[in-house]
């Protein structure tokens, strides 16, 4: 299953409840969300903790417009829009968490 | 996929019942895939529990107290109603403060109820 997460861990609690509940699978890091995936943000050790259950994105166009260059986690992949469909087919199904 | 046309869709709400419109609206859609035959659960989540707490009196914020209806999903043939554990002990809570028969499921039974699901809807 392919769970897609919006907003920044920091501020809000759906990725850390996506993590609590989700089985294994593929997380899409999308918008705000993709702060999540930085190194030395405080949210970076639980990301890291679940990456060994998840396979972990972000989206390409969301990462760059926030400048965040070369600070992606190591094991964090990028997908483009291309990339994102191919995830939303490769999974039986997905969820947006609000 | 399930056989004959019948999804299993799951609702997941995970936002308390009067300050943003979530929860109401989630109701809306369930009623409506309800009519649909289909294979439907509901699951809280989160301070979505809060919307089966008892005895919610609206009257002194002048909105419509849509909790009942949860009771009358049952008429539906909506009777998968699930609440997960840590959700409802993070607010102190326990099954004898919800006002409609739920089961209640640990994290990892939740996420795997969630995996198998043709459609998950989040509110």
């Amino acid at each position: 299953m392919l769970h897609i997460i919006n907003k920044s861990p920091l501020s809000n609690g759906s990725l850390e409840s996506c993590l609590r509940i989700a089985a294994p699978g593929d997380i899409l890091l999308t918008e705000d969300a993709v702060y999540a995936a930085t190194a030395g943000n405080a949210f970076e050790g639980k990301l890291r903790e679940a990456m060994g259950r998840f396979k972990v994105y972000v989206l390409q166009a969301d990462w760059d417009a926030r400048g965040l260059g070369d600070r992606r986690i190591e094991g964090v992949s990028a997908v483009d829009y291309g990339g994102f469909v191919d995830l939303t087919i490769s999974n039986n199904s997905c969820q947006s968490w609000l | 996929m399930s056989e004959g046309g019948v999804k299993k869709f799951m609702f997941v709400n995970r936002k308390a019942p009067y300050g943003t419109i979530y929860a109401l609206e989630s109701l809306e859609v369930v009623l409506i895939t309800a009519a649909f035959d289909q294979d439907v659960s509901l699951v809280f989540i989160d301070d979505g529990v809060y919307q089966l707490k008892k005895g919610q009196q609206t009257k002194g914020i002048e909105t419509k107290n849509f909790s009942p209806t949860y009771r009358a999903l049952e008429g539906y043939d909506i009777e998968k109603l699930y609440v997960e554990k840590e959700s409802l002990e993070a607010r102190g809570l326990s099954e004898d403060d919800l006002l409609v028969d739920v089961t209640v499921l640990g994290r990892a039974e939740m996420g795997a109820l969630m995996n198998e699901q043709d459609v998950v809807l989040s509110f």
